[in-house]
Parts: structure tokens; sequence; C-alpha cells
């Protein structure tokens, strides 16, 4: 650590940490990130550039780096393109630069740099544009390989992650000086208050600094400060969380990264990272600034680093940036960076500053202490391959241009400071709008649209005073408007801080040949490698929206979103095109403000977590059963029960004809099922159903079809009479609750003067249906006192009574064509009724059938299932089932919709029957159907709606809805070309017991 | 995420609402309405930039439907009223009234 | 009336897991089997709200998110301004349900018999709030959410009566059968990381 000073700072010494980084041994200590561990190792080389393999160090100190990007851990553990500014170092951490193989020392892409003049803006559009097919197999791959970023992990994540919704009066956005005092004064108000910090500790911008907050180091202060907030039992403080998304009303998320800096592996029972989910009456934005790099010829080599990092990493983790520093800038401010290292004990060779006639407070002191001053100069080319070795420097001439000698400058790290950008990012997602300001060549938070406000450095003011001041103020209006306080904003403590002093923004220095000539690169967006060479050729070409060149250079839509690149690439595109930066407008920021992990937006939402997983009172029957699921809705349904040896086939066969020549039991619990009563209820049911019900008899049942007022069939099921005014309906499971709130939409705001009321009883009961012409014996046995024959029990009527001991509702309804009753008991005895059922039906044979049994055997009798025969296009006449649709009543939804011309259309698609020639030939569902055979493009006649093999028929039956089909029947199509124009007879849609003999048993 | 005000259960995120589209859809009378007319009240929803009045309803809570004023800009949920009654006046509801 | 059989809870297959959890500042258990009856009245119907009162009890609250709870230990938990949940002892069931029915004849309402259609889940103690905080949107805060509130919303992926019973704070958690184990496996999910060391 041959940087490191010997004292100072805020690292624990006494802790040292080894890490290895790009295969090198290392040693920091507790405190340090992994970038200020590297400075203090003298390493300022970490990765290389995204498209020309440049060699990159570490520009910036925090969140907004764009270039010091690594790969952390290894194996399933391992993380691509962090920020090694941010990565904070544990004892054994591994990491390497992105981007570079074998290293970043070693790159063997480098030769990309050299064609770099073969790689101009808008390079991928211009160049790979032909064949087409090549993107798939050539070009994208080979993009991929030489720029993509960090590798993904190839193993599951190990680690756990979770979330957690929070609500507050107040959200402050930044632990810095402003965002601290808007906390203190809100929390003293009574308030509750969140305050969400990125960084381990409290403090922002006064860990950089040695500015003094009352009378004390200003990160004593901040500590101080943390302790007060946290005896306030109303406020809570999130460090290590980024506030990464500004949502509408006030709705944020925030991401905690709660175990990282203790290494790989999560404590058990603690999830690694938490996503919080934020609802806050008013926000606080106190998110600071970004200070912006200045663009001049060659200006990304390691070694190249905004000023403030270098005086963040000299204050906070006592490193200095090399043996000899050179600062460039156009402010007062950065002054202080040179001024701070030059305290320490450091060398600064030279100040460059590109006003004429600077007059920064500090410039004295430091040409005191022998380091040179050369105003209205600017660094013309820097040199040195893997380090910054030396710059050249040159006066400015009047028409922009070098004028005059030229000086060299050995250093080995050089400052660079173009003044300081609001952090905007997250007001620019709240929708509010920004404003240009041209004194300082900043975006400032404009008219807000959400109940918040920006303070500090993130409103524009740089002084340490107006920062505490606006952030108390805000916080004590903030309290107030949750009706804490009057408003009045605590007394903010004095300060020792220079002013943030003059500056005259400065976009792009001129190099040694005019832009876009000769070797060197003015680089605008370090991660994305954009030049202001390539936003000249933009705006050339004819380019004028900012999102137009946004979107051709790239600039801007890295990982890092262009924190450091973006207000840079705006001025010098507004310069090319000869307009203003606020005519050229702004691209706008979106979430998220720093990367965030998959795993903690997925939280706790995975494997058995990620969806509920319905279940009926017997689904642990029918896994000890062995039975296979089928996932309906959210419901798991028993598909097949296969026995020891039997495939899908075998167990679907054998489950058919169980039902059709003995007895079968399938659960049907996940019916919807809604109560409906009231003395309209008749009138109600007549609306939404196509046929009447007003003629049912008390204890009969109906089967129904529901359209929509498009006169689209979207339902169907049986409703029983219980009472005069009282039915229960059923619909199918997949639109249970669908159902309800249809018939609560037309009662609530079209037929409020109904008396109605709907209750879901979906759950209340469990629901079997037996089928079979053995289930009357089966269920005499547990009914004993049940009278089931035909004359008492008639087909379409309801009875209650005692099932297996339990007080029942029994359905006489068949959906297989054979007899069958649906047996309905409370929902905690269904397993009881289902395991009675076996016991007694064990001697007739009987056997559990799932869902795909139900499907063969309800499309043997033709019965139609919505979303299988229908698809929201599909009329009650479509499916031939006008029996079901009342001439007599004048109004029901879809009746009008029927008389439309394109309703009326005879070669609409009917539902018919399919018979392939050859019985063995099962179609795919879905197959398309035509009239001949041929060369395609043949018109498409309709497609198979439902195709299954019919143990029952011995052959494959299917259903179709094929257009003019009912005029067709007799005739043969065939099935479209991938299945080789298989010929097919079109048929009735009944394949099995058409005059319904079945049913009574 | 939005939170809109349930009348009954007050402030709630949007996840637990169904969005029911336009507001002051009557039903036509099927018999005296032509074809075009049918499509119009099937199909034909205006899709402002600004105000919209359209229907909501708290599926996760009390399931009542009421109406709701909301600017399509802002997100603003401007009021809420009941199912049955006239889009009333609104800040920055130019095309209110009722 | 059938013979009682010994009913079977959807929560069954997770009782060994739920009895067996143990975790600082937080515990669960599935509530006992209720009475449950959904009732559906006018509620400017004076008559019939009144007519009710007097068979349950106590009056049936009319300020949304909020239960009340009757001298007879019978909870009404308000669902819709028209809608109330009557809960009360498994045993209470019938008889409840016959009186009220009687006493409400000729007036338009609808009382229906839910009691098999609900799992309850009991989550009590200090830490409570912060688990349920994980998968409830609401704001829970005792500023905001007092005994005696009570709400549907969504818990998780779950469709919820949320009842805040005491101050321990204790909740009682209403959920529909199908959901049960679901919701059972996510909040004990949610407790691990509060189980002792």
């Amino acid at each position: 650590m041959r940087f490191r000073l010997k004292e100072g700072g805020r690292i624990d010494r006494a802790q040292r940490l080894r890490f290895t980084f790009n295969g090198r041994r290392y040693e920091g200590f507790a405190g340090d990130t992994l970038a200020s561990a590297l400075i203090a190792n003298g390493t300022h080389l970490t990765s290389r550039s995204f498209k020309y393999h440049r060699p990159r160090g570490i520009l910036t100190a925090g969140a907004e780096e764009p270039s010091a990007l690594v790969q952390l851990g290894e194996g399933a553990r391992t993380e691509p393109n962090l920020r090694a500014t941010q990565v904070e170092l544990y004892d054994g951490l591994t990491a390497a630069g992105v981007n570079a193989w074998p290293s970043a020392n070693c790159d063997f892409a480098a030769w990309t740099g050299r064609l770099a003049p073969l790689f101009p803006a808008g390079f991928y559009y211009k160049t790979f544009l032909w064949p087409a097919s090549f993107w798939k197999f050539v070009y994208e791959p080979t993009i991929r390989r030489m720029a993509g970023l960090g590798r993904a992990p190839e193993a599951p994540d190990p680690d756990s992650y979770d979330k957690r919704h929070v609500h507050c009066d107040v959200l402050v956005v930044g632990g810095g000086p402003a965002g601290i005092a808007a906390a203190l004064a809100a929390g003293e108000a009574g308030a509750r208050v969140l305050l969400v910090d990125e960084e381990a500790t409290l403090g922002g911008a006064l860990l950089g600094q040695r500015h003094k907050v009352d009378g004390v180091d200003g990160a004593a202060w901040a500590q101080a400060a943390a302790g007060r907030l946290a005896a306030m039992e109303e406020v809570r403080v999130l460090s290590r969380t980024t506030l990464f998304g500004y949502y509408d009303h006030n709705s944020l998320s925030a991401f905690e990264r709660r175990t990282d800096h203790l290494g790989p592996g999560t404590p058990a029972g603690m999830s690694r990272q938490r996503l919080w989910n934020i609802k806050a009456g008013r926000v606080v934005l106190a998110t600071g600034a970004h200070e912006r790099p200045l663009v001049f010829a060659d200006n990304d080599r390691p070694g190249i680093m905004l000023a403030s990092a270098a005086q963040r990493y000299l204050n906070h983790y006592a490193a200095l940036p090399g043996e000899r520093a050179v600062l460039f800038t156009n402010n007062d401010a950065a002054y202080e960076a040179a001024h701070d290292i030059v305290e320490a004990g450091g060398t600064v060779g030279a100040v460059v500053d590109c006003r004429h006639e600077p007059a920064a407070p500090l410039a004295p002191k430091l040409e005191e202490a022998g380091v040179a001053l050369h105003t209205g100069s600017v660094i013309a080319a820097t040199h040195g391959t893997k380090r910054v070795r030396s710059v050249t420097v040159a006066k400015l001439g009047e028409g922009g241009g070098l004028s005059g000698e030229q000086y060299r400058i050995f250093c080995d790290s050089v400052l660079v400071s173009g003044g300081w950008n609001p952090a905007v990012h997250l007001f620019s997602q709240s929708a509010g709008k920004l404003a240009f300001e041209e004194a300082r060549g900043i975006f400032l938070p404009g008219k807000a649209t959400q109940a918040l406000e920006a303070v500090g450095a993130a409103n524009g003011s740089f002084g340490l005073a107006s920062c505490l001041a606006e952030g108390a103020a805000a916080g004590a209006r903030a309290a107030e408007a949750a009706g804490f306080g009057d408003g009045t904003p605590p007394p903010t403590p004095p300060v020792e801080a220079p002013e943030p002093g003059a500056i005259t923004p400065f976009w792009l220095a001129p190099g040694q040949k005019p832009l876009g000539h000769g070797k060197a690169k003015h680089m605008v967006d370090h991660q994305d490698d954009v030049t202001a060479a390539d936003i000249r050729l933009a705006a050339r070409e004819g380019f004028r929206s900012v999102e137009h060149v946004k979107r051709y250079t790239t600039v801007g839509m890295g990982t890092d979103q262009g924190k450091t690149a973006n207000v840079n690439g705006l001025a010098i595109l507004a310069d090319a095109l000869g307009k203003t930066v606020p005519e050229v407008g702004f691209t706008t920021y979106r979430p998220p403000y720093t990367p965030v992990t998959f795993g903690a937006l997925a939280g706790r939402d995975t494997g058995p977590l990620m969806d509920p997983v319905r279940r009926t009172a017997m689904h642990e029957w029918h896994e000890a059963e062995g039975a296979v699921f089928e996932p309906v809705g959210q419901w798991l349904r028993p598909w097949w029960y296969p026995r020891p040896g039997e495939d899908k086939h075998a167990a679907v066969a054998r489950e058919c004809r169980a039902v059709r020549e003995a007895a079968g039991i399938l659960d049907a619990s996940t019916l919807g099922k809604i109560d409906i009563k009231g003395p309209d209820a008749t009138t109600l049911l007549d609306m939404v159903y196509t046929n009447a019900f007003s003629t049912l008899k008390v204890g009969r049942v109906r089967y129904g079809l529901m359209c929509g007022d498009d006169g689209m069939v979207f339902d169907d099921g049986t409703t029983a009479r219980l009472g005069e005014n009282h039915y229960l309906m059923t619909t199918t499971t997949g639109n249970a609750a669908h159902v309800l709130e249809w018939l609560e939409e037309w009662l609530q705001t079209e037929w409020p003067e109904l008396r109605v009321y709907c209750t879901s009883v979906t759950e209340q009961w469990a629901t079997v249906a037996l089928a079979g012409p053995r289930a009357r014996d089966v269920l005499a046995a547990v009914a004993p006192e049940m009278a089931l024959d035909t004359d008492s029990f008639p087909f379409m009527s309801v009875k209650e009574g005692i099932v297996a001991g339990v007080d029942a509702r029994v359905f006489r309804i068949s959906f297989t064509g054979e007899l069958s009753f649906e047996i309905n008991v409370p929902w905690q005895h269904g397993r009881r009724l289902w395991e009675a059922l076996m016991e007694a039906g064990a001697a007739h044979g009987i056997t559990p059938y799932g869902t795909e049994a139900m499907h063969v055997l309800r499309a043997e009798r033709g019965f139609i299932i919505v979303g299988q025969e229908t698809d929201g296009t599909t009329t009650p006449h479509d499916l031939g089932m006008d029996w079901i649709v009342s001439k007599k009543k004048s109004d029901f939804l879809g009746k009008r919709a029927w008389s439309r011309e394109d309703s009326r259309r005879e070669d609409r698609k009917q539902l018919v029957g399919i018979l392939t020639d050859d019985p063995k030939k099962v179609l795919p569902e879905g197959t398309q159907l035509v009239e001949t055979r041929g060369q395609p493009p043949i018109p498409m006649i309709g497609h198979v709606t439902s195709s299954y093999e019919s143990p029952t028929l011995g052959r494959s039956i299917a259903l179709a809805l094929v257009r003019s089909g009912r005029a067709r029947k007799g005739e043969t199509i065939y099935a479209a070309p991938e299945s080789g124009f298989l010929p097919c007879k079109v048929t009735e849609p009944v394949f099995y017991d058409p005059e319904g003999a079945k049913r009574d048993g | 995420m939005l939170w809109i005000d349930c009348p009954w259960c007050g402030a709630r995120p949007e996840t637990e609402f169904r969005y029911g589209g336009e507001a002051h859809i009557a039903r036509p009378d099927p018999a005296t309405t032509d074809d075009a007319g049918w499509a119009d009240y099937l199909f034909m929803r205006s899709n402002p930039k600004g105000v919209h009045a359209e229907r909501w309803m708290h599926r996760e809570g009390c399931r009542r439907w009421f109406n709701a004023l909301r600017d399509t800009v802002s997100n603003d949920v401007l009021t809420i009223y009941p199912m049955g009654t006239a889009r009333p006046d609104a800040p920055g509801d130019e095309a209110g009234g009722g | 009336m059938a013979e009682a059989a010994a009913p079977r809870s959807p929560l069954a297959g997770l009782g060994k897991a739920l009895a067996e959890m143990r975790a600082d500042g937080v515990t669960i258990a599935e509530g006992p089997a209720r009475t449950r009856l959904n009732l559906r009245l006018d509620q400017k119907d004076v008559e019939a709200l009144t007519a009710a009162g007097a068979v349950l009890g106590g009056s049936l609250p009319r300020t949304p998110n909020t239960a009340a709870t009757t001298v007879n230990g019978t909870a009404l938990l308000w669902l819709g301004p028209d809608e109330w949940l009557v809960t009360g002892s498994a045993e209470a069931g019938a008889q409840l349900e016959d009186t009220l029915r009687a006493r409400l004849d000729g007036r338009h309402h609808a009382l229906t018999d839910v009691s098999a259609m609900y799992a309850t889940i009991a989550l009590s103690g200090p830490l409570a709030r912060e688990v349920l905080m994980k998968g409830c949107r609401l704001d829970l805060h005792p500023r905001a959410f007092a005994p005696g509130a009570c709400v549907q919303t969504s818990l998780a992926k779950a469709n919820v009566i949320l009842h805040q019973t005491d101050d321990a704070p204790s909740y009682e958690i209403t959920v529909r059968n199908s959901f049960s184990v679901y919701l059972a496996t996510w909040l004990l999910d949610a407790m691990a990381e509060h189980r002792p060391a």
C-alpha cells in the first residue's frame, strides 16, 4: 500500500484485508472500497473499454463510475459489471476487470483500438447489414463476445432475497449534509421519516472533504447525527441502500445490500439483498451532485480521475492518487483537491485552468507551495499506455484552437473538474421538468409534478451552509405537511467551508489535431466508448433529435446511464448543431438509477412461492396416489393417475374405459360456484344467459351459455334453482372470479335497480363428480337414505341429503355423457367423501380420473370447452347451439350483436367433428385445415380445436371450427401441409351416444 | 404504483383494483339502436391526453365499482364519484362540467 | 343434520411445520374452526340492520375497514357497504344462521353459510408487523392501523381479510382454503429470519 498515508482517513488500519484483483494479490484495510484499495496500492488500470478495449482506470469514487467495472466473485455467486468504487472490500475478495481477456494488463482484443477509424458512430447500423441470417449466427455472437460487459453466472443463485413494504411521512433520499439536516428536522417534529443512503456511512460529500460542521470534522458531525437519528423512534435509516426508482404517487423503490460487504454467503435466515417498496407522503431529494469530467484528447487513460474523487480517496481512504498530479479545471472549487494533496504531503505538478483570468482563492496558496499555474490553457494531449505518464499543455487561442508553445508535464495522475451536475435523476424519474442554467451549465430541478422537494447540491446549491439550511427547511416543511410541527426549521450548525466559487462552462478542449483526425480520442462516454467526434459525426449525418443521437451514438446508454457523459455530450451536440442546450433538449432518466439484481426484484417470489398453487381438499390424496398434475389457472388439478408402468396414453385410456364401463370419480372442486339470491335473481339470469331461467322449476338444473354484449361466448355452466329466488350458478374453473365480477359489474353499473346479491361459494364446497354406469350403485352405498332412481332423482335436478355422513348437495348433471352425480360437501369433508366413495366403489371398479380423461370423454360426447372450442370470436350459432338461445326473450346480453351483418354471415367458422381417414392419426390441436391439396399458399378454412385418441371409439376424433362447416358435412378436407395433407371427413361434432341414452345409466 | 381512493376503503394501491375502461358508456336500447350505434357502444372509446372519466372496481377489497377522473398525463386521480352520477367538475378538467 | 364427522383443515398438511415454528418476537398458529356467515343487507334498510343487530348482540359496523366484537363473542367484519362476515364459534353455527334468517325474513337480504370456505392464521408478537410488511402494501403502523382495524387486501399473492385483534400486535388472517397452504408457507418463510440462532 505504497500510496497509503501513514495517518488520517477513516479506514481501520488495524484490520488488514487480503484480496485478489486481475490475478494479483493485494492488501487493503477495513473501510476500503475495491477502488480505494487499488489506488492505495498504486493500481489504476482496472479494465478495458467496451468497444476499443482501451485501458481504463478509476474515474470517480461513487455511483457514477462509468469505467472501473469489475466481475466480482466466482462460480454461482459471480456478479458482473459492479462499480469498483462501490464494492466494499472484504477479506478474500476476488475480482477482475470486465472486457479484458486474458487480463486488463494484456488484452488480446486491444487491436480493435488500432482499427478505431473503422468503428465510427452507428458502426453496427452501417456494417452488419447483410445477409440477415448472419445476425443470428455470426454478427451477434461475435459482437457479444467482443463487446459484452461481464459474464452472468451459469449456476442458480445460492443466496436469498426479499422485499419489504414501508410507509413514511417523509422520505429523505441521500445521507449527505442536506439529507441529514432534512431527516433531523422532520424526525424532531415527530414525523415518520425514512432516510435512504447508498453508502456504508452517512456523510455524503462531507466524507471527501475537510470541512467542519459545528466545530468538528464534517464526517464526525455526520456520525453524531446518525446517532441522533437512530435514537428517534419513528426514524429509520437505511444505509447501503440505493433509491433506484421514483414512480407514480410517491411510490419509490430502494435496493438494500444487507450482507455484500461481509463477503459471499449470507448468514442463515438473512436475505442478501432487500427491495424496499416505499410509499411516501413527501419526498426530500438530497441526492447531491456528480462532478463532470472535462473532454480533452485521450482523457480516458488510467490515472485520470475526477478531482473530487481524488479528494475523496485522499481524505476518506488516506490514499494518494499518485506520485505527481496535474489538475485540469474550469472552476475554483476543484483547487481544493490540489490543495488537500499538497497539505497531505503529495505533489501537484501543475494546475491547468482553461479560464483566462481565474481568481481561485486557493491559487496563491498553491503557487506558494510551488505549483505551476497555467491559465487560459488546456491539456492538449496525454501520454502513456496503461497509465498516464505525462500531459501536453497549451494555451487556448482566439478561435478556440491551440496557440503558442506546448509544454510537456510529467505526472502519473490527472485530476479533472468540469463543474458539478446536480443528481437530478430521481427528480426526472418523478416526471419533474428539468431547467437549464446557462451560467454554470447545469440542469436543475424545475417544476415538480409530485409531492417532493430537491435540496442542496441536487438543487444546485453547492455550498455546505446552504445544503444544511435547505435540507432543514425542506424537512420541517415535509413534516408539517404530514401534520407534525409548524414548518419552522431547527437552527443549522455553523460551518467552516469555502463557498463553491466561480465556474466557466467548458465543453471541449482542442487537441493537437482537429477533432476526429489522428489517433487521439476525446472521450465523452467512457462506458460506451463514445467520443466527441462521434457526436459531431452524428450531427453531420443529419441527426437532430437528442433522442436519436443518443441511440445512434449510444451516448449515455450504458449501465451508468451516462452520469458523467450526458451533459458534456449534449453541450457538444448543441454546439455542433449551432443551438443552445435547452433547444436540443434532454433525454429522460429512467429507473433504475444504478443496476439492481434480478434476485432482489424477484424477492421470495421464486420456486414454490413464485405463484400461489391453489389446492383442493383432496389434493394430498391425489399426490399420494401419484397423480400427474395440470395447472389450470392457479389450481393444480390431477391430469391423470398413472399406475406402475403406465404412460399417459395408457393411463388416460384406462380411466376413460372405467367411466364408460364402470365408475370413475373426478375432483371437480375447482369449478366456480356463485350463490345468487334476491327477488330479481331470475331477471338477472335471464339477462346474462342466452336461454331462459324463468321457466326453470325449483329443484331443477339448467345448462347455460353466457355471452358478452358482442355476442361472443365467454362462459358456460349449470345453474340450479334452489328456491324461488335462490340459485346456485357454476362456472368454468378458469372463469370463476371473472363471472362473479361480470354479474357484479352489470348489477352495480347498469342495472342497480335489480335486487340481487351474489356471493362466491366456490371454496365452501368440495365437489366430486361420480360418473359411469355403476355410479348409482356406488352412491347408494354411501347415501343410503337418498332416493336415486331416475324418477325420484331425474337428470338435471338437485337434491340435498346426507352422503358419507355429511350434509351434501347432489346434482344430477353429466359432462361425460354417462350417468353422473356431482356431490358437494363442505370443503373440510371433501377428503372424507372422496375416500368413502373410493371404498364403496371398490367392488364396482371405481377409478379416479383426471382432466385429460375428462376432456376425451366430453369430446366424444361433443361437449365444448369454453376457451378451447371458443376463442372470443365464437357465437352460440357458430357452435351449433341455437337450441340454447332463447327466441322469446326480448333482450339479453349478446342478442343484439347477432343481427349484425358479420354475425349473420353464412361462411363463419362453425363447430364440426373431424375424422381422419387414417384412424390412427391424431391431429395436433391447432392444426390448420384446407380445402385442397396443393402448393402453398392455400387458404385456411379452419383449425382443430380439440383432438384425442378415443378409447371408446378405438380411433382418433377431433373437433374443429371450419368455415361454413355445417354445410361441409360428409366432405373431405385436408389437414395442413405440416400434417402431409391428411384427408379428413367433416362430421357431426358428436361421436358417442348422440341420443343421450346413457345419461340415466 | 398508483394509489387510488376507493370510496369505501380509502387509498389503496392500484394492484387491488380492476380497471373498467371509460365511464359513462350506457348500454343503449338494443331494439332501437342500429348496427353502427351498437358497434359504437361496444368498441369505440375516447383516449384523451388529459382528464379521463373512467371506471374502477376495488377487486381485492369491497368489490364496489366507482368512477374516477384521472389525468392521463400526470396520473393524478382528481376525484372519485359514484356510479350513475354525472361527470363532476374537477380542477384542470376542461372537458368536464355536468 | 348429519352426525358430526371430523373435518379436515386445509392446513392439516402443514400442522407440524406450524406447530414447530419458533421465532423471536412472533408466533404463528392456525385459528380454530368457525361459523362464518356472509350477510348482505341494504345499509339503508334500518329495520333490517336493527333486526340483525338484535340477533347478533351488537350493531353491524358501518365504518369501512373495521370489525366489531359483540357481547356474545361474535365478530362482525365489515366487508363492504352492504356486506359483512359474521364469525362465531363453530357450535354457534346452525342456530345463529336460523335465527338470523328468521328475523330477516321478508327483507331483501342474503345470508350465506361460508363456514367451510376459509382457514384462519393467527400471527402475533412485536415482530408480527414486520413479517406482514414483507407482503402487505397497506400501512400497518400503529398510527394507521390499530386493534379493531379489519381490511380486505392482498398479502403476498393471496387475497385475505386482515383483522388486528390487539396491540401485541395480533392479527387474524382469513384466507380462502385453496390459498391457505401457499399463504402459510409464505408466512413461515417470512418468519425464518427471526428464528433463534
